[in-house]
């Protein structure tokens, strides 16, 4: 569970983040949502440590990740994993290199059980035959999944995800989503989604957090969110003509 | 102002190579990473530099017959002449300079890259020292190399003198051989070595801290290239001054 307590960031004159605090529970899709500039990825890095906030406080399953030392930071870190939004992959190893890359770093285990183990990540997103290729022979939604193996290979506690479905069709896109929510499902891990894709909100939102101007507008889940009657959420959530259209026709 | 920036630049190099002088996170991926550099920056670097150096040399021994040879002067002169400027300049100061653009934009681009595309980003999330596993190998692989491309490039330039002499019959290849041979001193081979050692952490280490601090994309990614090759000439010309002034004393 990943808790954040009264976070609050400034860049010179602009507050980005204003006393922000939600809970992020195992097991469970938790997604920021918000326009751009809404403040989702200054939170995340906040959230992740690349960032630190002028206020608050960042709790991992009750540690306080702000008052880490360089070394509790660094191995926190092996504890998360995150798949960034152009996927990120080290384009001069091959994809199965890719996944083996943070069990050379860290396991202790033997070569043998690195590779079984990066063989079952890709095994488990699908990519086990494009183990020998390299990133760029890879579309983008098989770039992002193997990404996702790869963020998974050191059975992380926590995941990151910072806008998962950008550049992806929508077909792909819930490809992606339902990767993203079984692996937290079966791992019971704490994932984190940064998004604006409402089939992503629709789909996976087991726990919504709405930013809009820095601050917290609106919390809940994919079977409330619909029924919210905060009106900058509602006007994020309806911008198109075509779902205004479709909720004007609901209320009738 | 100039000035401050200097320093504030200076200063983030420092802090960089601080962070680049770790003990590896695995040793194992170390070496990996070593080996693979040693390929992308040295044994890719050969033929270029044998090619260079063996016209570089033919055309030096052409320059001197041309304009030291005389009446008073014995005929070795020109091997003399042109052995001792290929060893004591051209092998160690200018190949470097010439490997400054063709290595040192390969190490910036390659860098840069990584850093716009979020790959640098990924190593430090997974908590991996990402200068350390990065430029670490690059600054030991070219210095490791270096000593042998400085020694390929002082034979392939005293190869080019020596073909000179014996197809175009500018001169008695004897003659060649005796001012090839003349007063030889293994010291100068040794300064040249030095001396390009010092080139190679320059070049490693400028070229990574440019592409390493790159901010933004691709067209910044350009002009961080760019910036490093001029960096990298400036300074190894200015350490060019000092050494040989250390060394040859």
């Amino acid at each position: 569970m990943i808790e954040i307590k009264h976070i609050s960031k400034r860049f010179g004159e602009q507050t980005v983040l204003d006393n922000v605090s939600t809970v992020f529970e195992n097991g469970k899709s938790n997604l920021i949502i918000g326009l751009s500039g809404a403040g989702k990825t200054v939170l995340l890095k906040c959230i992740v440590g690349l960032l630190a906030p002028d206020k608050g406080e960042v709790l991992y399953d009750g540690r306080n990740i702000l008052k880490f030392n360089k070394k509790e930071r660094l191995m926190l870190r092996r504890e998360m994993g995150m798949l960034f939004q152009n996927a990120a992959l080290f384009d001069s190893m091959s994809v199965l290199e890719n996944v083996m890359f943070p069990l050379e770093m860290f396991s202790e285990k033997s070569y043998a059980e690195k590779l079984e183990r990066a063989r079952f990540c890709l095994e488990r997103v699908n990519m086990l035959d494009a183990q020998d290729k390299s990133p760029e022979e890879l579309s983008g939604g098989m770039q992002k999944r193997a990404a996702i193996a790869r963020a998974i290979a050191l059975e992380p506690k926590y995941l990151f995800c910072d806008e998962p479905n950008s550049g992806l069709d929508p077909q792909t896109s819930l490809i992606i989503d339902e990767l993203i929510h079984s692996i937290t499902t079966e791992y019971n891990i704490t994932t984190i989604v940064n998004t604006h894709d409402m089939n992503s909100v629709m789909g996976i939102g087991d726990h919504i957090t709405f930013l809009a101007g820095g601050r917290l507008e609106w919390q809940g889940n994919k079977d409330n969110i619909l029924d919210s009657n905060n009106s900058l959420l509602n006007d994020f959530l309806f911008s198109s003509d075509l779902l205004r259209k479709v909720k004007e026709r609901g209320n009738k | 102002m100039i000035s401050l920036k200097s320093i504030n630049t200076f200063g983030k190099y420092l802090i960089l190579m601080h962070r680049t002088f770790a003990r590896p996170d695995s040793l194992r991926m170390f070496f990996r990473q070593f080996m693979r550099e040693i390929y992308q920056l040295g044994v890719s670097s050969i033929p270029i530099v044998l090619l260079i150096s063996f016209f570089i040399g033919a055309v030096i021994c052409i320059q001197m017959k041309l304009n030291i040879e005389s009446a008073w002067m014995p005929k070795f002169t020109v091997g003399y002449a042109t052995r001792e400027i290929l060893i004591l300049e051209f092998s160690s100061t200018m190949m470097c300079l010439i490997l400054s653009g063709k290595v040192g934009s390969n190490i910036t681009s390659e860098i840069g890259t990584m850093r716009v595309t979020q790959q640098i980003d990924a190593m430090e999330i997974m908590g991996v020292n990402s200068a350390n596993f990065l430029i670490f190998p690059k600054i030991a692989a070219l210095i490791t190399a270096i000593p042998t491309l400085v020694i390929f490039s002082m034979g392939a330039g005293i190869a080019g003198a020596y073909a000179i002499g014996l197809f175009t019959g500018i001169m008695i290849p004897a003659d060649l051989t005796t001012g090839l041979q003349y007063e030889f001193s293994q010291w100068y081979v040794w300064c040249s070595i030095i001396k390009s050692l010092f080139f190679a952490f320059i070049i490693s280490s400028v070229a990574s801290f440019y592409g390493y601090n790159v901010e933004g994309g691709s067209i910044e990614v350009g002009k961080a290239s760019t910036d490093s090759v001029v960096s990298c000439s400036v300074l190894i010309l200015f350490a060019d001054i000092i050494l040989t002034q250390l060394l040859m004393q």
